[in-house]
């Protein structure tokens, strides 16, 4: 079972409710999909087991053969190719390695050549399995190091699945195969906003869902309201604690910290364990 | 000299456009003789890459220099290698300007933006 958890923005909690949720669930597999920013070994440190450097093709041209008649500049709908002078460059942090320009060129003038954009570290903290996926700085297109994270994956097992922020396409990517999205949000105005972006998005790939409003203070409706409107299913409200901030502060994970959070994660995880099984009777049965 | 400016408008009567790769308009001026055409960008609304598709219509225009009050690293790489002059643009009309470039007021743009990269919004 993979399990995504999203944000509209970074800073709501998303790697926070991450952790905590996989240090609860136990004999699971944490996946940092947030490959620009991967966090969440700041709070798990797991001991780092194997390392993968993660390459992409990019084309590489063969100035004799070409004969700069522009074919592939006009057909790369990423802007990756230029054609100055009769000669071709390539802006390879641009390419989204489609090979499209490669097949196309008529004169075979383009061939692949490797590039590393990033890596994927892989890990063990307790009883909670790592994935980090590290996007080298510069580099624009984090998609083949998620598509990685998230290919070896065993349906037996549990997966907690640490998105991008936001709604782009790296988000879409990392909760395509998923069974259930968490959308983390606060209870404001601001984070209604954000919260109704990634709505849109889970809404679009039909997948299972429900909110978990972080930082909760009584009286403080906004969220609450927002999903009792679109009929969103509230599977926990985290309160506003500042004992929370301090543990989050030192790096350690509050539900190792606190059986009050541990009894709060486990029983979203129950939830949500119902949820998906739920779900996937009422799909044999149609 | 063929100089290409990012615009407002279609004429010279038309403010420097504040951005490169998403501006509307590109007029590319003679300055010998202020004759003029405009450009339509079609890399205004790219989803990436915006400034090397702009750059490269510039580079297809036949222009020699630019002016503009900004510009990205890729599309910096593209102009350089083909030999374009980027210059800073001051405040006015493109008519304005030419003026500042004829009399040798304007600088050559030194501050190139390492690019926002613009992919989907992370
Ligand atoms: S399609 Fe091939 S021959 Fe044409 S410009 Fe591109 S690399 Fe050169
Ligand atoms: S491989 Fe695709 S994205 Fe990369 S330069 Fe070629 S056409 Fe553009």
């Amino acid at each position: 079972m993979q399990i995504a958890v999203l944000s509209g923005k970074g800073g709501t909690g998303k790697t926070f409710v991450s952790v905590n949720l996989a240090f609860a669930a136990q004999n699971t597999t944490y996946i940092d999909c947030d490959v620009e920013e991967p966090n969440g070994g700041l709070f798990l440190k797991p001991d780092i087991t194997a390392e993968e450097n993660i390459e992409v093709m990019i084309p590489k041209v063969n100035l004799e053969k070409c004969t700069a008649c522009r074919k592939c500049v006009d057909f790369c709908k990423y802007n990756a190719l230029a054609l100055v002078n009769n000669r071709l460059l390539v802006f390879k942090e641009l390419c989204h390695d489609c090979g499209g320009c490669i097949l196309l060129c008529p004169e075979k003038a383009l061939t692949e050549q490797g590039r590393t954009i990033g890596k994927v570290e892989y890990g063990i903290s307790g009883g909670v399995k790592t994935r980090t996926g590290i996007l080298n700085t510069g580099e624009a297109v984090g998609i083949p190091i998620i598509k990685r994270l998230l290919k070896d994956i065993e349906q037996e097992n549990i997966y907690v699945i640490d998105s991008p922020p936001g709604s782009s396409c790296a988000v879409m990517e990392s909760i395509k195969d998923c069974d259930y999205c968490i959308l983390v949000t606060e209870p404001t105005l601001f984070g209604v906003h954000n919260l109704a972006m990634v709505y849109e998005l889970v809404k679009l790939f039909g997948k299972p869902h429900g909110v978990v409003i972080n930082k909760h203070i009584e009286g403080e409706t906004v969220a609450d309201d927002y999903c009792l409107q679109n009929n969103i299913p509230i599977i926990a409200r985290i309160p506003y604690d500042d004992r929370i901030g301090s543990v989050n502060s030192q790096g350690k994970i509050v539900a190792a910290e606190d059986g009050k959070y541990f009894a709060i994660f486990n029983e979203i995880f129950q939830k949500i364990q119902e949820e998906v099984q739920h779900e996937a009777v009422t799909h044999t049965e149609r | 000299m063929k100089i290409a400016i990012p615009s407002e408008g279609k004429n010279l009567e038309s403010l420097v456009n504040q951005t490169f790769g998403r501006t509307e308009t590109f007029i590319v001026v003679d300055n010998s003789d202020m004759s003029y055409k405009a450009i339509d960008n079609t890399a205004a609304s790219a989803q990436g890459g915006a400034g090397i598709k702009a750059a490269q219509a510039i580079v297809d225009s036949g222009a020699e220099a630019i002016i503009t009050f900004r510009c990205g690293q890729n599309a910096a790489d593209v102009l350089k290698t083909a030999g374009i002059k980027i210059y800073k643009a001051t405040a006015g009309s493109i008519n304005d300007v030419v003026k500042m470039y004829n009399a040798g007021k304007l600088d050559e743009l030194t501050d190139i933006h390492a690019g926002y990269h613009n992919h989907g919004g992370a």
